[in-house]
């Protein structure tokens, strides 16, 4: 299974350019998602690889090889759509076959990967149907499938399942995520959806404007953003982000709020030395806040604040607070959620060594 | 109304209610409009059916008949003989075999017109329509601009044209420049049919094969049913019934159908036969008519159902 890597891309339509010296690399076996905003430039990312767009500069390496000059069908990929596009008037077993058919494999070779595929992806009885007779969950399958028997080292998917609905996206997402366990390829999943990416990656790229933002395991991305628009993409609710001011005094670091409320980040992992007085933004996840009134052991800050109102998301819900003339996100316990009134002040705590704080000028990780 | 006892009601009887709600809407009536608007449609439809009544009935007359004028009497008595006359024995200039000669003239110049026009102008709107085809756009507008020309612009250099490649005067110099006038709609028709396939089904045939030739046979000429019946009926529909191109490129051995009914009906010498021209105008149009019935029902819903989502 074969490593992938862009080196220095470039792609630009006319004067407009989409990707700008981009550099990534997957490892053998790596569950790749990029992730990003509508028109950040994954898509055009995932057609520089699979070839169905020319790269302006720049190399891309599969393997040992240097694909950049080759045609699709010999870059030794398959590629999972987002409108499944299937061929309308073959069978799925017509489907499967069609790209095994013109790369001229042995007659028994095709039945035997074909059945494998069924077999895999429980369409054997589905086989004989046209697309038309399929549901969308089938058809997604059939997708996969023709992807599958083409038997490649990596494969492509163009957010494939935001085309279904939440239960069945639900389930796809395990059976991507169980075959390539099983299979062990090396994927390229493009998607904007977060909850996608953090329950399949094992390697996730947060992409905005042609940049790649930030690189790394979902843990990483989730804990330690690198930059502001990492921290705000990343989470639902996303996470809290507010101007403070860094107070180097009493060998305590402080961020203190425009309002005057500290917080203590005194145990905070600076990447060069805090200077005093530097102006930041302190990104706080709704779920590292203690419950409203309730003590919390230790709290790096305490926040009273007015209940804005109150809202339920099945399991968990999320309450926002006025502070500062913004909304202040925390999620918390249905029940508690449920006693809170509109207007009622609280006071929330923070959990120690969990706050983000980045550089106000840079947007960048300090 | 009566009240119901608290056992009643626990088993789950209710008051009845006295009617369902009802909303009547009001019955549409026959206005002075509708009538109108009856008696106008009427009026148009006698007005193509008429003349088509009286052509029918008279092609089925005697000229005995025929010559005491009353035009909209049918048939005292049927008679197929002007049919048979026109199709076996009618004059077209010196030669007396009939409509048949014309009519399998026709037939000659129709398929090799019809498989040559359709065939080149399908692959290039597959073409322009789907793959990067560099010049694409001026290509097109020329196209456009093709399809405006007038034929008779056109006459003389194409006869100097066919004549060079001897085959004026052929069945195939009529069917040749049948395609070739025929090719810048019929290409813009492809093109915009074809420009409606999803660009991933043609990313994904790529990515499976990227054989231009394999793509088109296996997916596209699969797909292409609806706008290839419509095709179909254009075109044979405009080659059966063109007189112009037949007369100027026919020569004298591959006149089609058209010439010769023309020929027949201007022949000055005697009186008319009324019966055996109506019959002769109906043979004529009859083929057309019946591909627009046989091929109508060939109608397919749905080209690219169960392709993509939705």
């Amino acid at each position: 299974m074969p490593r992938v890597s862009f080196e220095h891309i470039t792609k630009t339509y006319g004067h407009l350019t989409v990707l700008d010296d981009l550099n990534l690399a997957i490892e053998d076996g790596d569950f790749l998602v990029l992730l990003g905003p509508s028109g950040c430039g994954k898509t055009t990312l995932l057609n520089l690889l699979a070839g169905l767009l020319d790269v302006t500069d720049g190399r891309i390496v599969i393997g040992d090889r240097d694909v950049t000059d080759l045609d699709p069908k010999d870059r030794g990929l398959a590629m999972v759509f987002q409108s499944y596009a299937l061929y309308p008037t073959k069978t799925v077993r017509g489907n499967l076959k069609f790209g095994l058919v013109s790369s001229k494999l042995p007659a028994d070779e095709i039945e035997r990967r074909v059945a494998w595929a069924a077999k895999l992806l429980q369409i054997e009885p589905l086989l004989d149907r046209k697309p038309a007779q399929l549901s969308g969950g089938q058809r997604q399958r059939v997708a996969i499938g023709r992807a599958l028997v083409k038997n490649v080292g990596v494969f492509l998917f163009d957010e494939p399942l935001s085309n279904l609905d939440a239960k069945l996206r639900t389930e796809m997402r395990m059976e991507i995520k169980r075959l390539h366990d099983e299979l062990n390829h090396t994927v390229v999943y493009v998607t904007h959806d977060q909850i996608e990416a953090m329950t399949m990656a094992t390697k996730i790229a947060v992409m905005n404007a042609g940049v790649i933002q930030q690189f790394g395991t979902p843990d990483e991305i989730y804990e330690r953003p690198a930059n502001l628009f990492v921290a705000g993409f990343i989470g639902s609710p996303a996470m809290n982000l507010r101007k403070a001011k860094l107070s180097l005094a009493n060998g305590r670091t402080e961020a203190i709020f425009g309002s005057g409320i500290r917080l203590d980040v005194s145990d905070y992992d600076f990447s060069a030395r805090p200077e005093d007085g530097a102006e930041i933004i302190a990104g706080l996840r709704p779920e590292h806040f203690g419950t409203p009134d309730g003590s919390v052991e230790g709290a790096a800050g305490v926040f009273n604040v007015p209940v804005q109102y109150a809202e339920r998301t099945g399991p968990d819900a999320s309450a926002y607070f006025r502070f500062e003339d913004e909304l202040l996100a925390l999620r918390i316990d249905p029940a508690i959620a449920s006693a809170l009134a509109p207007g009622q002040a609280v006071s929330v705590g923070f959990l120690r060594g969990k706050a983000n704080l980045f550089d106000a000028r840079t947007g960048q990780r300090m | 109304m009566s009240e119901l006892t608290v056992a009643q009601r626990a088993a789950g009887a209710e008051i009845a209610i006295d009617r369902a709600p009802y909303f009547p809407r009001r019955k549409k009536m026959i206005t002075g409009r509708s009538i109108a608007v009856l008696v106008f449609l009427s009026i148009c439809a006698l007005f193509f059916a008429v003349p088509l009544y009286v052509v029918v009935v008279t092609s089925f007359k005697t000229m005995a008949q025929i010559r005491e004028g009353a035009i909209f009497a049918p048939p005292s008595m049927w008679t197929l003989e002007a049919w048979d006359y026109a199709w076996n024995q009618a004059c077209s200039g010196i030669n007396c075999n009939g409509l048949k000669v014309g009519f399998w003239n026709s037939v000659a110049i129709l398929f090799p017109s019809l498989v040559l026009s359709i065939a080149l102008s399908m692959v290039t709107g597959y073409a322009l329509a789907l793959w990067n085809v560099r010049w694409a756009g001026p290509f097109l507008f020329l196209l456009f601009i093709c399809a405006f020309v007038p034929f008779q612009i056109i006459m003389f250099p194409l006869i100097s044209m066919t004549s060079t490649l001897k085959v004026y005067g052929s069945i195939w110099g009529v069917a040749l420049v049948h395609s070739v006038l025929s090719m810048p709609v019929l290409t813009l028709i492809f093109r915009n049919y074809y420009k409606d396939v999803p660009q991933e089904i043609l990313s994904a045939a790529i990515m499976d094969s990227g054989s231009f030739w394999r793509i088109f046979f296996e997916i596209i000429v699969p797909m292409s049913g609806n706008i290839l019946i419509v095709i179909l009926i254009l075109q044979i529909t405009s080659v059966w019934n063109d007189y112009l191109i037949g007369v100027t490129f026919g020569g004298f051995n591959a006149q089609p159908m058209t010439v010769n009914l023309a020929n027949l009906i201007t022949i000055s010498t005697g009186t008319v036969a009324y019966n055996q021209n109506m019959a002769a105008a109906l043979l004529t149009a009859i083929p057309p008519l019946v591909i627009y019935f046989l091929v109508g029902k060939l109608f397919v819903q749905g080209i690219t159902a169960g392709a993509i989502k939705g």
